[in-house]
């Protein structure tokens, strides 16, 4: 451990002793192949896009130039390790890994190496607990806000009880399916619903089993925890049973243009979480087009500006290029190394005001970092899918998950996490 | 000219039947094994330890184990991945400490949770063995299939297995032999390295002794024809239930240290899904069935060949990731077609051709 600090400390006096070299390096594990290409296209697009458009119209930030390698995990752990070994020495500031799966690897990776790992709206639901994971920020909201969110939309179509209502929870067998269940239940009984678990093995092409048990037993909602070609499957499953679309509720990555799209008119009316907005009308896409799709340096082909995965990669870019200024305020350098960073993103706060200046007016919901908090706000909002105009309509306004029940779950799961491992809370 | 056996004489059975018979042979083993002990833990750097030698080395053991049982004993087996979850379910209640109806046992050393891992594992592939000796080829093949689906199952269904997290995931906690740390994210890259090449290189050992002596012999009779291997006197029984323990023993330590070493943090349908049986059966194909080269051989080029067009590609050449991952899978796919067709025993078998010409060069005849 001292010869890797030390090794870690010589890289950066390297790095900062070679201002020639110094770039801000934003590794983007991505994956533009396999079973959830579809979703992690368009984010890995939004995400090297925004920090083309610093380059190409700011020269990059506080006067660094960014650089954003990208490495293939086709959403595959083994490869998702080789791609951390492969880009961590490169001076990274930051992961978003884009996996569940591999944030749990690289938890304890980023850790010991020292280097921040943002997991935006996915990964470890209890890293939200600063004292306990130093190094881990799931800003601005979780899988348990984002079910106690759907929770309360169902509670508002209902007229405010759930009493004897039965939602079915369809999910991906996996730690990013299984996340939500826990707050589930615990809502379960707060708000008296029964809850069916239905998992569906991954990739999940094949659910005709889980619809013919969700046609037999008609539970009043179906929440919806999938990925990639799952979200796909089952919005036309869906759609085949006649399942009404308004009590079909996903989560946020199961909520884009991709997924609704092959189920034409029948995924009318389907409705997902999202905490980014969506279509192209803010004042940045049109600087997005003009310094870099018009000049050919896009990741992708252009067509994908303004869809749900692309403004939420773009997002996460803005997060991440906002936390990197505020570590050159607090640090007074501009090439700053991963634990400056890290400094960086733990002061973050983005507010309206500030997003209105970034031409992203209302475009996500304000973030307060701290050391205590790094889970954000916990908002989302609830879209729907209106097949006709082909696009995601906002429904309601940015709502406030129930973090009492939330907080009361991540304190549980991190204290069981810091004791498995000997972490001593911080912050205090 | 230099590799033959001209003036290397042998005087006793025990010499002529060793396993390197030439004297070339014998030295280049005893240098492979000094440069791996000695020589590549001092220049190994984490790259080339988590992303290369370490995953090399445990799908090696993996390969020996299915080797055992497919290559030697003739039983195919599409269950690897369950097994090598067994190991790697069996290891993490080892390190984090059982208990069972109540008695409580204390976390044990992270050594032995590996091999007594494997000794569960064993057991499992014992039990479902047992079918082996009523059904054979693709009807074994099914049966074994229900094992890895059954045991992914079993994995992802029995809270008691992932002590209850709420993901299901399994953890790898830090554990050190003789003071080294080998498990947890602050393992050194040559730890890790060394940790998995002791394991290794027994298995190795065990496996070729075994399928050189008695073991091996009746496995391979019954391979062959069982019924003739049962008229002279092999007992069917034992022959196909040691190859099934011998080879879910090797399995369940390449699992285990899969989990604890190599990735730290797994959950089972991802890890040890179906994909994993068919990539050790492919392994075992390519490298060779019925040679424990050949596990070494296909192992390798299984795992380091897209890690090496990888780094040709991207790294290199600077071709798009999504790119050069499509054809990263059509160059894997072409070979192994190539492969089959020119030399349908595999790696081993080319291996073995080119012993044969290196003697007789310069003057083949």
């Amino acid at each position: 451990m001292r010869l890797k600090k030390l090794a870690a400390v010589t890289a950066a006096a390297i790095t900062m002793a070679s201002p020639v070299m110094a770039e801000l390096v934003f590794p983007s594990l991505s994956y533009r192949t396999g079973p959830f290409a579809a979703g992690g296209v368009p984010f890995a697009d939004g995400y090297a896009d925004y920090f083309t458009l610093l380059n190409e119209r700011d020269g990059g930030i506080g006067g660094e130039l960014t650089r954003v390698p990208e490495c293939e995990t086709a959403y595959n752990t083994e490869k998702g390790v080789e791609c951390y070994e492969a880009t961590k020495g490169d001076g990274a500031l930051i992961y978003q890994p884009l996996s569940t799966g591999i944030t749990y690897q690289l938890i304890p990776k980023v850790s010991a190496d020292g280097i921040p790992m943002h997991t935006m709206g996915y990964g470890r639901t209890s890293a939200a607990n600063g004292k306990v994971f130093e190094w881990i920020f799931n800003y601005p909201g979780n899988y348990w806000d984002s079910a106690s969110i759907m929770v309360k939309h169902a509670l508002d179509m209902e007229g405010g009880s759930l009493e004897g209502k039965s939602i079915a929870l369809l999910y991906h067998n996996s730690a990013y399916g299984k996340e939500p269940i826990r707050t589930l239940e615990e809502l379960a009984e707060k708000h008296g619903y029964n809850l069916t678990l239905i998992p569906v093995d991954s990739p999940g092409q094949e659910q005709k089993s889980q619809w013919l048990q969700i046609r037999r037993e008609k539970p009043d909602y179906v929440f919806f925890w999938g990925w990639g070609v799952m979200n796909q499957v089952a919005i036309q499953e869906a759609a085949n049973i006649r399942y009404p679309m308004d009590h079909f509720i996903g989560v946020w990555w199961s909520g884009a243009e991709p997924d609704v799209l092959p189920a034409g008119d029948g995924a009318d009316g389907y409705k997902s979480t999202n905490f980014t907005g969506t279509g192209t009308d803010y004042p940045i896409f049109d600087d997005l087009q003009t310094y870099v799709v018009d000049k050919g340096l896009a990741a992708g082909d252009g067509q994908s500006l303004g869809q749900v995965q692309y403004n939420r990669g773009m997002y996460a870019a803005m997060l991440a290029a906002e936390a990197v200024r505020k570590a050159q305020e607090i640090h007074g350098v501009s090439a700053i190394n991963a634990a400056q960073m890290r400094d960086g993103m733990e002061a973050l706060e983005v507010t309206a005001a500030r997003m209105e200046e970034l031409g992203m007016p209302n475009f996500g919901p304000e973030v307060n970092v701290t050391c205590e908090n790094h889970g954000g706000p916990g908002m989302g909002l609830i879209q729907q899918w209106d097949a006709s105009a082909q696009k995601w309509v906002a429904i309601t306004d940015y709502i406030q998950s129930d973090r009492e029940v939330i907080n009361e779950l991540i304190m549980e799961d991190s204290a069981a996490y810091a004791a498995e491992n000997g972490i001593e809370e911080r912050c205090n | 000219m230099i590799y033959r056996e001209a003036g290397d004489f042998k005087t006793s059975y025990r010499k002529d039947s060793q396993t390197f018979p030439l004297k070339f042979d014998r030295v280049a083993y005893f240098v492979l094994l000094a440069v791996a002990f000695l020589v590549i833990p001092f220049i190994i750097n984490d790259y080339w330890a988590n992303a290369v030698l370490v995953p090399f080395l445990i799908y090696a053991i993996a390969a020996l184990g299915l080797n055992i049982l497919t290559g030697y004993a003739g039983q195919v087996s599409l269950g690897t991945g369950g097994f090598m979850a067994v190991g790697a379910y069996s290891c993490y209640k080892l390190m984090t400490g059982i208990d069972i109806f109540g008695v409580e046992f204390p976390p044990l050393n992270i050594f032995l949770s590996v091999i007594v891992s494997g000794g569960i594992t064993a057991v499992v592939g014992v039990l479902f063995g047992l079918p082996s000796l009523r059904i054979k080829g693709f009807y074994l093949a099914v049966a074994t299939l229900a094992a890895q689906f059954f045991l992914v199952w079993l994995f992802n269904k029995w809270g008691w297995a992932y002590n209850h997290s709420a993901s299901g995931q399994i953890n790898a906690p830090e554990r050190s032999v003789f003071g080294i740390i080998v498990t947890g994210p602050e393992t050194a890259a040559w730890a890790k390295y060394l940790f998995c090449l002791v394991f290794v290189f027994f298995v190795a050992w065990i496996a070729r002794n075994l399928t050189r002596g008695a073991a091996g012999r009746k496995w391979m009779a019954i391979r062959d024809m069982d019924i003739a291997a049962e008229i002279i006197g092999v007992n069917p029984l034992l022959a196909k239930l040691s190859a099934f323990a011998v080879s879910s023993f090797f399995v369940g330590i390449a699992g285990a240290l899969f989990f604890s070493v190599y990735l730290g943090a797994v959950e089972v349908g991802e890890a040890f899904g179906i994909q994993k049986s068919f990539l050790v059966l492919f392994m075992v194909i390519i490298g060779g069935l019925g040679s424990i080269f050949g596990s070494f051989a296909g192992a390798a080029f299984m795992v380091l060949l897209p890690v090496l067009l990888k780094n040709v590609l991207v790294g290199a050449l600077g071709w798009p990731t999504d790119l050069a991952a499509h054809l990263e899978l059509v160059i894997v796919g072409g070979l192994i077609i190539a492969f089959l067709v020119v030399e349908p025993h595999g790696i081993a078998q080319l291996w073995r051709l080119a012993k044969e010409k290196l003697r007789l060069w310069p003057f083949p005849h």
